[in-house]
């Protein structure tokens, strides 16, 4: 009896403490959403900030951020899934492989502002490309390697063992095997991994800080050299240097939850993928 | 030439450029570690790494120079003890509620939110703070102001607990069936098996989970810069100013004229972070291998 | 087969980014100018250049903050063709511009003056530069000391990368250090926040900021060692030279500015420009 008396109050706290994150959580997001939502109209998303961003809208900051984006994913996902196929297909227990997995997790453990002092001394001053997209670019995509190997050799070793086999047994080469037989079936998860990983950059500000971003741009970006605005750091600014900033929280918010519907969004599309692809290629 | 020769061809190619692709993790992080102490070097013979020992951060003044990082790493440090006392319990306990209590239907239903959790910007996260957390913490305490070393952990706790969740989630459903039916079999209650069998046997995993926790926790950013006034005393009380080595950097590197002795401190502090969570990271990594839970 | 399409995708994408998304100029070649630095400057430096772009359309100004010392680094770091600071240079700083090969002219733009803002409900209503230097650097912990409530003083500052805090530094507190338990605020609107929030505060910043938060905080008046009484800052006051804290801002160019940086300070410095300066809450530069 007594059992159950103590048993049951635990299982309440565990309960209790559960949905009490839940709705820190949901606190959030509503105060986010309540507060930003006023803010979002056609013009806050397609026009330029006039007024050091206290009027117009944050298009150049929404456009940044894809462009970093999309020049992440082109650095990291090749280097990433093709790290991850070496992995998980062709390397062997040795002193090379080892090295190779204490290399990801060291970077993975990286803190962010220190891949910001990386970028600046490699990108931005060693190679001179100064602060620019590909400076952000690189910096971002070293931040996010590890993430997108750990995800995609989890989604190669997943596929089942006679695949390879039967493939091999067949004569393919090694590569023919894994383009046909492997590939395909993992491809979904590496994607899934991926842009989750790369959702999570989108929304970092320390490495762009000193790589890339810039408060006010009049024009949007015409080369891989230029430095761009960026959702984050545009936020960052709003709230803690504007000389109005109290006056413009509808801005504020706005840009935050611009930030946060792209951030869920990457992710919800990156599990929508990964549902479509279950569905094509079942085994 | 024959179909299979140039099959062949492709392959070697194929492995080439793979074992490539594989080798730029080990090239960054060469790179990482060659360029951090490159910048800072010179630190070292100028005015010298005790330096470093200084009482107090004073980087900027008319009198003298300080340089010390003590006050910066006891910020770094109340910090991320506070929020660790925070998170610890709340994520494990979290995370036996959903392993091993949640029927399936009401797992689907917690697993996004912690996955939502997770996503939110640190930007946004000190955003939310500087908004709702510190006048709350103000109030609450009946302080001057809101941005003290308690907002800084209450937000850095915010983005600890989805990552120890889930490990420690992961941790606890690898233990053996085998373990906990024998627990059961011999009379135990469901919660006794828990409390008593599973935690245990995953304790190695939720050690490790939560040294990846205060790894993650010391590198945050955005959201101590926002929040926690940023005076750089050393203190214990939770409810003072102080200031990280993360909030450091980010706040002074824009202003130093690059190779000048505060850029080369900077960088310092950047070598000191790097290598306080690279060690976390190999001690949870030998936990976790010690205890035949790799992952 | 999805890779390729996935391949695809972001190469149309890298296509479509190319591509110029502007209005179409075939007239002349586009004039990119960068000016960093100074947080107190940023509001008036975008004003000016939202002005100067629209009669200069080939113009493409960016424009940054971070504080004077952010603008004076990438100067000398040649990162920037225009540097704002609301300081003057310090000596290690032009050493350290002789060693990277620049040469920075100083160019006085605007003048502006330090206000220092107490939460309106604080009983005192004016202090003199000495106890402004006890106060910042930790000897008086408490209003009572100086007239007001029993009360500690929130001692709120910028970071050391603002010119702001620099010159503080120099003319009001002698050169010495600030308080360590100051708590150093990323900035001027921060600082404006957190004065409205408590009966204790008080902080230092630009005559603009001030008068934007009239509603919000208090400005003190400044009494200088050798003045009959205290002053308040205003645009009377500073050009007069009557009110003690009060400072000249800054372009500095490196070497004497030509073509499109020219023809922007020539702008900035026109009676056009100068308006815009008095807009913003700055005083003209006589």
């Amino acid at each position: 009896m007594k059992n159950n008396a103590a048993d049951k109050f635990i299982l309440f706290s565990l309960r209790f403490i559960t949905y009490a994150i839940v709705l820190v959580v949901g606190y959030i997001l509503f105060d986010i959403i309540k507060n930003g939502a006023p803010a979002l109209n056609w013009q806050f998303v397609s026009t330029f900030p006039r007024r050091s961003g206290a009027e117009g809208g944050i298009f150049p900051a929404i456009v940044g951020t894809l462009y970093l984006v999309v020049g992440t994913i082109a650095v990291s996902l090749p280097l990433g899934v093709g790290g991850a196929i070496y992995l998980a297909e062709y390397a062997d227990q040795g002193r090379f492989n080892t090295l190779i997995r204490l290399a990801i997790i060291t970077l993975a453990g990286v803190p962010s502002i220190v891949f910001g002092l990386f970028g600046l001394g490699l990108f931005v001053l060693f190679c001179g490309f100064g602060p620019s997209i590909l400076a952000g670019s690189l910096t971002l995509a070293c931040m996010v390697l590890p993430t997108i190997i750990v995800a995609s050799e989890e989604s190669l070793r997943a596929v089942p063992k006679g695949f390879r086999d039967a493939s091999l047994a067949l004569g393919a080469t090694k590569w023919e095997m894994i383009r046909t037989n492997i590939l395909p079936y993992s491809l979904s998860g590496m994607i899934t991994g991926s842009i989750l990983g790369i959702g999570r950059a989108a929304g970092e500000t320390a490495p762009i800080l000193l790589t890339v971003a810039a408060f006010y741009l009049p024009r949007l970006p015409k080369s891989f050299f230029d430095q761009v605005m960026a959702l984050p750091y545009h936020l960052y600014i709003l709230a803690t240097q504007h000389p109005e900033a109290d006056r413009i929280r509808h801005m504020q918010y706005g840009t935050a939850l611009v930030l946060l519907l792209l951030v869920l969004g990457l992710s919800l599309g990156a599990i929508l993928i990964r549902t479509h692809f279950r569905k094509k290629f079942r085994w | 030439m024959s179909r299979s020769r140039k099959l062949h061809i492709t392959d070697k190619l194929m492995r080439l450029l793979l074992v490539s692709a594989a080798s730029t993790s080990v090239l960054i992080v060469c790179l990482i570690f060659l360029f951090l102490f490159k910048e800072a070097g010179p630190f070292a013979f100028k005015p010298g790494l005790e330096k470093l020992l200084d009482s107090q951060w004073i980087p900027v003044s008319f009198q003298e120079e300080h340089f010390g990082v003590g006050p910066l790493l006891s910020g770094s440090a109340l910090v991320t003890a506070l929020a660790m006392l925070v998170t610890v319990p709340i994520s494990v306990l979290v995370a036996i509620y959903i392993a091993e209590i949640a029927r399936p239907a009401e797992r689907e239903f917690l697993k996004p939110f912690i996955e939502i959790l997770a996503s939110i910007p640190s930007v946004v996260l000190g955003f939310f703070g500087l908004l709702v957390v510190a006048p709350l913490v103000k109030t609450l305490f009946g302080l001057s102001t809101g941005l003290t070393a308690l907002t800084g952990a209450l937000l850095l706790s915010l983005m600890a607990i989805p990552t120890i969740i889930s490990l420690s989630e992961d941790a606890l459903v690898s233990v053996p069936y085998a373990l906990k039916n024998a627990s059961l079999a011999l009379g135990a209650s469901h919660l006794q098996t828990i409390f008593r069998v599973t935690l245990p046997a995953a304790l190695p995993g939720i050690v490790a989970a939560v040294m990846l926790g205060i790894g993650r926790v010391i590198g945050e950013t955005m959201a101590v810069l926002m929040v926690t006034g940023n005076s750089a005393i050393l203190t214990f009380s939770p409810l003072a100013s102080v200031r990280t080595m993360t909030a450091t950097i980010a706040a002074e590197m824009g202003e130093v004229p690059f190779g000048s002795i505060h850029y080369q401190a900077l960088f310092w502090i950047g070598i000191i972070l790097l290598g306080i969570t690279f060690a976390l990271n190999i001690i949870a990594q030998r936990v976790l291998k010690k205890y035949g839970m790799m992952k | 087969m999805k890779k390729i399409t996935l391949a695809l995708g972001l190469l149309l994408l890298t296509a479509i980014a190319g591509c110029d998304s502007g209005p179409k100029q075939q007239s002349a070649p586009v004039q990119t100018l960068s000016i960093k630095g100074s947080d107190t400057m940023v509001h008036l430096v975008s004003s000016w250049t939202e002005e100067f772009m629209k009669a200069h359309a080939e113009a493409d100004i960016s424009v940054t903050g971070g504080g004077s010392g952010t603008g004076i680094a990438a100067l000398i770091n040649g990162t920037t063709d225009i540097c704002a600071a609301s300081r003057g240079m310090k000596d290690k700083e032009q050493n350290l511009a002789k060693e990277n090969k620049v040469s920075p002219v100083e160019i006085p733009v605007a003048r502006d003056g330090i206000a220092l803002i107490v939460h309106p409900e604080n009983p005192v209503n004016s202090l003199t530069i000495d106890q402004l230097r006890l106060i910042y650097t930790g000897k008086i912990t408490n209003w009572k000391e100086v007239g007001g409530a029993d009360t500690p003083i929130l001692l709120l500052s910028r970071e050391s990368s603002s010119g702001t805090f620099v010159f503080f530094q120099e003319h009001i507190l002698n050169k010495e250090d600030f308080s360590p338990s100051a708590r150093l605020l990323p900035g001027t609107s921060a600082l404006v926040q957190a004065v409205a929030a408590d009966r204790g505060a008080i902080a230092y910043v630009g005559l603009g900021f001030a008068e934007e938060a009239k509603s919000k905080a208090k400005t003190l008046g400044v009494q200088a060692k050798d003045q009959p009484k205290p002053v308040v800052p205003s645009e009377e006051t500073v050009v007069s030279g009557a009110y003690p804290v009060s400072r000249p801002l800054f372009f500095y160019t490196n070497g004497i500015p030509k073509d499109t940086i020219k023809q922007f300070i020539d702008f900035c410095l026109s009676p056009a420009g100068q308006k815009i300066v008095r807009e913003t809450g700055y005083v003209p530069v006589s």
